[in-house]
């Protein structure tokens, strides 16, 4: 009986520590997010204010500023979330595209240096994004696409190619060859097979991949600082730095940005996450 | 008119070849099933006449066409897979429409032929279902309606039992032997499971390493088996093979001393001195008083048994000839043990003789 007990004790114990371990970890993911959304909403004071004032206050003046006119601290949101929109949603499709092609190959053909062109891709993945800045910003500016949507699209597509490839393959590698070989002899060709058998069974994949990648557009600083000079094609995490001048730092603003940014993002991913739980039931296959 | 024709038909993977040039002529109707080991290649060659492998050499016709360079979708065919390849997204009635749907049939004529397969295999109470809400036994079932719903010239089944339990492929095995008798199509099987190839085929070609080793009925199989491989793979238990030498034109000396005379079959055949392999099935060496009474020649036998399968109206029983275990049969079973010593009847007619190099049947 003691032995019984001790063990229920330590099970107990055990789901304790783990409960706790998990909520430490979200509690480091959330809190700086659920920071920016309550500091969007209150005055810089109490923003500023040293020990920090958990209860907040609400007000709306950062947000009215910002739409506000370009004297009273306003800056152009609209633009920059039109640019960011395009930007993103352009170098997705075309990522999600060239991805999956190229995914589907490498999970269903043989061909000559495979491995190589596999690692090749993953390598250019590992390669880190400002490190491209400078060569990228010299020759967009020979071609002359510095500070346009088609200069930042290209660099995003570049940028979540390798990416998109790497995970749409192995949902493909997933799919039993067999659906299209089945496909194929009900009538279908190559082609109708594909989107007619494999392509709604790996959707779901799909739909990850192109989320990831939309986020990475659509969060990406680094190189946008670089490739992006006027209102026309800077993206919100750009816009962002409108609000720093040469002393002070508007913090209020900054956040009230942010949220309009982190808004959408949240939004897709809500209306996808059902896609994003992958693996749409392979019942078709097996016993 | 559907028959099946392979000449000469070869499969090459790089350097490795698959499939040796092998002749097959398949009648219309008829109920073909390949057996033999795995990696035997008749999954290659079932493939080879879906069109899902290339074909490296040779020449497959079905009715009378050549179809080597033709795609799956114009050889009028239908194919049934292991894992069943059902589309995962579609319901049970999408899936048996679908082939006619790509072949842009209208929706009343889909309707139509799906309802008829469907009542052709039961499967009426789970139209709407998808795939991933069926069990196996039902899995397989729509994965036929599948293949009827379209009307193929020819059907593939490619080891379609092996994902199910045992029960439930005696079950199907008979399903499918009905579907036979209803369509009336000529049907290929391939299957590694002999007993699955006994009971389905109208004839069976059983393959070896790329080679087919025999054709032919599945009695014919049974009780002339070519060489010792078809011999031992065909019927259950295998056949026992028993080391041997001819001594005189009418007399074999096995191993353990034992002599026994040349069979019938064999006389005349054999030459002084051949190694040879003596064979015969389990049904031929009965216990006495649980034996088939028949007329024929015979040898008794004091055996020790040492080990029982008992099966209900039979049961196994190994025992050891020369040296070599060798299984017996005994009908009316009543409890054995091991260690028991039982008299035996051997029916030398029934018997088989092998050269011992080649693995060839000896007989005239």
């Amino acid at each position: 009986m003691d032995r019984n007990q001790s063990y229920r004790n330590h099970k107990r114990l055990m789901k304790a520590l783990h409960l706790s371990g998990l909520f430490i970890v979200m509690a480091i993911i959330c809190i700086p997010g659920l920071w920016i959304v309550l500091n969007s909403f209150r005055p810089t004071v109490e923003i500023m204010a040293k020990p920090p004032v958990w209860i907040p206050s609400f007000t709306l003046d950062h947000y009215r500023a910002m739409f506000g006119g370009a004297g009273e601290g306003g800056v152009p949101v609209f633009s920059y979330f039109r640019n960011s929109l395009i930007v993103s949603v352009v170098s997705t499709l075309i990522a999600i595209l060239i991805g999956m092609s190229g995914g589907y190959a490498f999970a269903r053909y043989k061909f000559k240096g495979k491995n190589g062109y596999f690692v090749g891709l993953m390598l250019f993945r590992a390669v880190p994004g400002v490190a491209l800045s400078l060569p990228l910003f010299i020759v967009f500016a020979r071609v002359g696409i510095i500070d346009t949507h088609i200069g930042l699209i290209l660099a995003y597509v570049a940028m979540n190619v390798p990416f998109t490839v790497w995970l749409t393959d192995g949902f493909f590698r997933q799919i039993p060859k067999e659906l299209h070989e089945a496909a194929e002899i009900d009538g279908c060709t190559r082609w109708q097979a594909f989107w007619q058998v494999e392509f709604p069974v790996a959707k779901s994949g799909v739909a990850s991949a192109a989320i990831f990648a939309f986020l990475t557009s659509w969060n990406e600083f680094a190189l946008a600082s670089q490739l992006t000079r006027s209102v026309g094609s800077k993206t919100m995490p750009v816009g962002l730095l409108d609000f720093t001048a040469e002393f002070t730092i508007n913090w209020g603003g900054m956040c009230a940005l942010a949220v309009l940014m982190i808004v959408p993002a949240l939004i897709l991913t809500f209306l996808v996450q059902k896609h994003l739980i992958a693996g749409l039931t392979f019942g078709g296959v097996k016993g | 008119m559907t028959e099946v024709t392979l000449s000469k038909v070869v499969k090459n993977y790089g350097k490795h070849r698959a499939v040796h040039g092998i002749d097959l002529d398949i009648q219309d109707g008829e109920f073909v099933v390949l057996v033999g080991p795995s990696g035997c290649g008749k999954s290659t060659t079932l493939r080879m006449i879906a069109g899902l492998e290339d074909i490296s050499g040779g020449e497959i016709a079905i009715g009378g066409r050549v179809v080597n360079d033709l795609p799956p979708r114009d050889r009028n065919i239908s194919m049934v897979f292991q894992n069943y390849a059902l589309y995962p997204h579609m319901t049970v009635r999408e899936n048996l429409g679908f082939s006619l749907k790509i072949a842009k049939k209208d929706e009343a004529e889909i309707a139509k032929a799906v309802d008829e397969a469907a009542g052709i295999l039961g499967l009426a109470e789970l139209m709407d279902r998808k795939p991933a809400a069926l069990s196996g036994g039902q899995r397989q079932r729509v994965a036929m309606g599948r293949a009827i719903v379209r009307h193929p010239d020819v059907f593939l089944f490619d080891e379609p039992l092996s994902n199910l339990d045992a029960k439930l492929r005696t079950q199907m095995r008979v399903e499918i032997k009905k579907l036979h008798q209803k369509v009336g199509n000529t049907i290929i099987y391939v299957t590694h499971d002999q007993i699955e190839a006994m009971t389905l085929a109208d004839r069976i070609v059983l393959m070896q390493d790329g080679y087919i080793v025999q054709v032919g009925t599945p009695l014919e199989l049974f009780n002339a088996p070519v060489n010792t491989f078809v011999a031992t793979f065909i019927g259950s238990p295998p056949m026992n093979l028993i080391d041997g030498v001819v001594s005189d034109s009418n007399t074999i000396q096995l191993a353990g001393g034992l002599s026994v005379p040349v069979p019938a079959n064999a006389q005349g055949h054999v030459h002084i001195g051949q190694q040879v392999k003596f064979g015969f099935r389990a049904d031929n060496l009965m216990p006495i008083g649980h034996a088939v009474e028949e007329e024929g020649e015979r040898a008794d036998l004091d055996l020790t048994v040492t080990l029982t399968e008992p099966l209900g109206t039979e049961t196994i029983l190994f025992t050891d000839i020369a040296g070599t275990e060798v299984q017996g049969k005994m009908l009316n079973p009543r409890p054995v043990r091991p260690g028991e010593v039982l008299k035996f009847r051997l029916m030398l007619d029934k018997c088989h003789v092998f050269d011992a190099t080649s693995t060839d049947a000896v007989r005239g």
